[in-house]
């Protein structure tokens, strides 16, 4: 039994290990940042190489925890993320004043994640998505002296209380109707009743508040903006990947006997928030808000691969999430450096770029171009995948639209290419002396966009996974 | 031979030049780069035409098949046919071209060269796969690289015609995305394999949907009627050596996959729609003959031009005869070397003269005999002077086209002869104005071409001359192929 819990949890024990760790040298005796941060760095390097390790698959608690090999592939994602947070603005972090508590709380929010991903359980559902999002919330206050990041953080607070609530309010219809709260007798017992149906809608509205879908987005660009580009990283792609993640298997598993139902609504939903993503995402100035609208059209794509319904659906929408990983981290990654050394967020204060840094503006123009599905980035194998699992049910003139949306996520993406490349300007941003830490991000997230699509092994062992 | 040497060496090319410090270092090892390409290019033709005749006559020579995402039965799947192999050709001439004639260009130089060895990969790549997934991945990877050449090098309005151009390829290349799915999941069994769908059954259905989608997707990257408007704003803003490959190679791209792709695949539903693409294609090269006439900018003159060549391309295609469709291949080859030599020469008069304007050049032979030389043969082979290939080729397709005894294609056809006239209208005023009468006293300084400009031009030339005179080998190249496809479309 031990041995059991042991094997299974080892990825939150070890995150809990290192909460309580960081907890400990912060009561102790005060460190440098700079030394805090490369142990941090170090430990969630050793996170991540140790998700790969003692996979087990199994269940705890009477199904309340569940883990296997897909499930330890996607911890791993998220392991990967936080690395390359901790990495890639390391600059932001060293002038920190309170850097052990940033981590603590990403931590939790981590740990709340993991928990998440495995839930087995409505009720062990909603306890981790809160404890995965309460610190986030605490997180993007971090900007302690500017009053937009208060702002944010309250917005936070506000929608995902109120998108909690109304999870509870689905959970409790669903426990009315089935008796049970666990997903496996769940989904034995939905028949498509209406008050199923009704309960159904107040769960999967709660998951379109957390991954901003259309409508629910509204809270998104206030909170990517006025939060510290390091935490509108975190929320835009650990918890979006997280959300998506569990919005699979809460599809797949528990509503499969819906399926009809669900599939136009996803559908109708992706093609949506892909539409109303891209043509907000086109007037943007801010950087963060450019990003927050265009992360708001790749959950489009998400859904339509979730849409899809079939192994090749969940093992599209993991690849994705992994690349999303790589592309979006390094988007918010030369963001932050650029805001770090310049104080500057504005899409036009990019012009000349490639003048005084032409690393950073290459590292720019590739995740865009992975963001916007371009070959040979690996964007592109992600969203074609997901096009073709969502193509798989025949529907080609959604498919058609999402194709039509590719062109207008160019159009957006180009913009800030020509602003770096082409656009002359008299003051361009000074060259940025990048911290060795910050330059390793990048490079790994540039290798991770060039090589994760042209190396076909690793898809295929998502899909191993998946079956 | 390995088909992969001819993804492999353009990418070796590509880091080396990465590699590089000086920008002479860079045209050096770029320079080195596009002639193994030329010779590979060269080397694949003699071997293919050894093995086709010691009688290996499988439709496709030379294939490779590497397992690349197996869930998806999509496969690393390479092989050349006599079409491939005449495409390849037109691309090395005209890389080792472009290499040679941007010797001048000082602003970023490896960045430019990077994004032309870039180019040439996603061409070679398009050309020899025999899947439609990586065809598809080949054909997206040379759109960006177009994107930055123009907008970072180009001149004029660059940055709008930049974004036009992207935006319009990358809608075309939503729409065959499209139709792709469509024939992934229409036929009996999902693969993007090329010849796995040939051998099967498509359902008429998914045929009249997904050809249209096809056709017209790979029909705005050689300029298909109405959907050619980035090729003029695109061709006039690009620097020489972008312009060189946009109309040498890119716009190549679309024609080939216009035949090898949606009417190879779907000959139901090519036969179909075939009466509109000969409406489209003649109004194109109408159109084009007519617009280049009102237009003073010499590259404005060649990028009409090429919208009423390429024209030609669409319409060998759609007239669904076997010499029509060699036609259009031969004539995807001779408008290829041809375009490219004539923008080669527009910029190296360009670079001397810096204007592109018709009316304020004049008597340039006197000063620059070479350069003025190469106008003269370029503009005859554009208005179809025997000899040289711009007059095999759409004798070709006229032949071709004239098999075809309905009046329809008669009227298409005899709409279509008439373009020739208003060509020789526009080319013979064009270089007139720019060759003949008195110079202007401006130019009186200027220096004829150097080395590396005459070495492009000959280099170009051979390739015209060879077809204009010697017709046959290319003849002999893409009509067995020409004949597969025939023979599928007419159901047999």
């Amino acid at each position: 039994m031990l041995n059991d819990f042991l094997l299974l949890m080892k990825s939150e024990l070890v995150l809990a290990f290192i909460l309580f760790l960081l907890l400990i040298l912060k009561v102790g005796k005060e460190i440098r940042n700079e030394r805090l941060l490369a142990l941090i760095q170090i430990l969630l390097l050793g996170n991540f190489i140790f998700g790969f390790f003692f996979i087990e698959s199994g269940s705890l608690f009477g199904g309340m925890f569940a883990t296997n090999g897909l499930i330890a592939f996607q911890k791993s994602i998220i392991g990967l993320g936080i690395y390359l947070i901790s990495l890639l603005f390391s600059d932001w972090l060293k002038k920190s004043e309170h850097l052990p508590e940033f981590f603590i709380l990403l931590l939790s929010a981590v740990l709340g994640m993991f928990f998440l991903i495995s839930s087995g359980n409505l009720l062990m559902f909603y306890l981790s998505l809160e404890l995965a999002t309460i610190p986030v919330a605490a997180m993007a206050n971090f900007d302690l002296d500017k009053k937009i990041s208060s702002e944010a953080s309250m917005k936070m607070i506000l929608s995902s209380a109120l998108s909690s609530g109304v999870l509870l309010f689905g959970i409790s219809l669903i426990y009315g109707v089935t008796g049970t709260m666990s997903f496996d007798q769940i989904a034995a017992l939905l028949d498509g009743s209406s008050l199923q149906i009704l309960a159904f809608v107040f769960l999967f509205t709660a998951f379109a508040f957390k991954l901003s879908i259309v409508p629910f987005h509204l809270w998104t660009a206030d909170v990517y903006e006025g939060a510290p580009i390091a935490v509108t990283s975190f929320l835009s792609v650990i918890s979006k990947g997280t959300i998506a993640f569990i919005l699979l298997t809460i599809l797949y598993k528990v509503f499969a006997p819906m399926y009809a139902l669900w599939y136009n609504m996803v559908m109708l939903l992706s093609v949506i928030t892909m539409v109303v993503g891209n043509l907000f995402a086109l007037r943007q100035q801010n950087i963060k808000r450019f990003l927050a609208f265009s992360s708001i059209a790749q959950v489009g794509f998400i859904l339509l691969g979730i849409s899809s319904y079939s192994n090749e659906g969940t093992s599209s929408v993991v690849y994705f999430v992994l690349i999303y990983v790589f592309s979006n981290l390094a988007a918010f990654g030369v963001a932050g450096a650029i805001s770090q050394a310049a104080g500057k967020e504005r899409i036009e204060d990019y012009k000349g770029l490639y003048q005084t840094n032409p690393f950073i503006s290459w590292v720019l123009a590739l995740s865009l171009f992975s963001l916007a599905g371009i070959p040979p980035t690996a964007g592109f194998f992600g969203k074609l995948f997901l096009i073709t699992a969502g193509a798989s049910k025949g529907n080609y003139f959604f498919i058609a639209v999402a194709a039509l949306n590719m062109i207008i996520s160019l159009y957006y993406y180009l913009r800030i290419v020509r602003a770096v490349f082409m656009d002359k300007n008299d003051q361009p941003i000074a060259k940025i002396n990048l911290d060795p830490s910050t330059k390793l991000g990048m490079i790994i997230c540039t290798a991770g966009i060039i090589l994760i699509g042209l190396l076909s092994w690793v898809y295929d062992y998502i899909t191993t996974l998946s079956i | 031979m390995n088909l992969t040497l001819l993804i492999l060496l353009p990418l070796l090319t590509a880091v080396v030049i990465l590699l590089m410090r000086s920008s002479v270092q860079v045209k050096w090892s770029a320079l080195i780069g596009a002639s193994a390409q030329f010779i590979l290019a060269l080397i694949l033709f003699f071997t293919f035409r050894k093995e086709r005749a010691l009688g290996n006559a499988s439709q496709m020579l030379f294939e490779i098949q590497y397992k690349w995402f197996p869930s998806w039965h999509i496969s690393f799947h390479l092989g050349v046919d006599g079409i491939s192999v005449a495409m390849i050709l037109l691309t090395a001439f005209v890389v080792i071209a472009g290499v040679l004639v941007s010797w001048n260009v000082e602003k970023m130089t490896k960045e430019f060269y990077l994004l032309l060895i870039l180019l040439s990969l996603g061409a070679y790549g398009f050309f020899i796969s025999l899947d439609l997934f990586i065809l598809f991945f080949f054909l997206e990877i040379a759109v960006i690289p177009k994107y930055l050449l123009i907008g970072i090098w180009g001149s004029g309005k660059k940055e709008y015609a930049a974004n036009k151009l992207a935006l319009m390829l990358m809608g075309g290349s939503a729409l065959v995305l499209v139709g792709l799915l469509g024939l992934y999941f229409g036929g009996n069994e999902n693969t993007f394999d090329l010849l796995l769908l040939s051998k099967m059954k498509i359902p008429i259905m998914v045929q009249k949907i997904c050809f249209p989608l096809l056709f017209v997707g790979f029909g705005v990257f050689t300029a298909l009627f109405p959907f050619h408007t980035w090729v003029p704003d695109g061709h006039s803003s690009a620097p020489t050596a972008g312009s060189m490959f946009l109309a040498g190679i890119s716009m190549k791209l679309g024609g080939y996959g216009c035949l090898r792709v949606a009417t190879y695949l779907m000959p139901e539903g090519a036969r179909e729609y075939a009466n509109i693409i000969i409406v489209l294609s003649t109004i194109a090269i109408l159109y084009g003959a007519f617009a280049t006439m009102m237009q003073k900018d010499l590259k404005y003159i060649n990028a009409y031009s090429s919208v009423s060549h390429c024209g030609f391309v669409l319409l060998g295609i759609g007239m669904l005869t076997k010499t029509a469709i060699a036609g259009a291949v031969m004539q995807m080859v001779s408008h290829g070397l041809m375009t490219a030599l004539f923008f080669a020469v527009i910029g190296m008069i360009y670079e001397r003269t810096h204007t592109r304007e018709v009316n304020e050049m004049g008597g340039l032979i006197k000063v620059m005999p070479f350069i003025t030389t190469v106008l003269f043969i370029v503009g005859l082979c554009s208005l179809g002077l025997p000899g040289l290939s711009g007059f095999v080729a759409e004798m070709t397709v006229f032949m071709g086209s004239w098999q075809n005894p309905d009046p329809f294609h008669r009227v298409a056809t005899i709409a279509a002869c008439m373009s020739i006239v208003v060509t020789a209208v526009y080319i013979l005023r064009a270089i007139g104005q720019t060759a003949m009468g008195p110079i202007n006293d401006r130019y009186l300084s200027l220096q004829d071409a150097k080395w590396n400009e005459k070495l492009a031009a000959i280099i170009l030339i051979a390739g015209i001359i060879a077809i204009g005179i010697a017709p046959f080998w290319l003849n002999d190249l893409v009509t067995p192929a020409a004949e597969v496809i025939m023979q599928k479309v007419a159901g047999k």
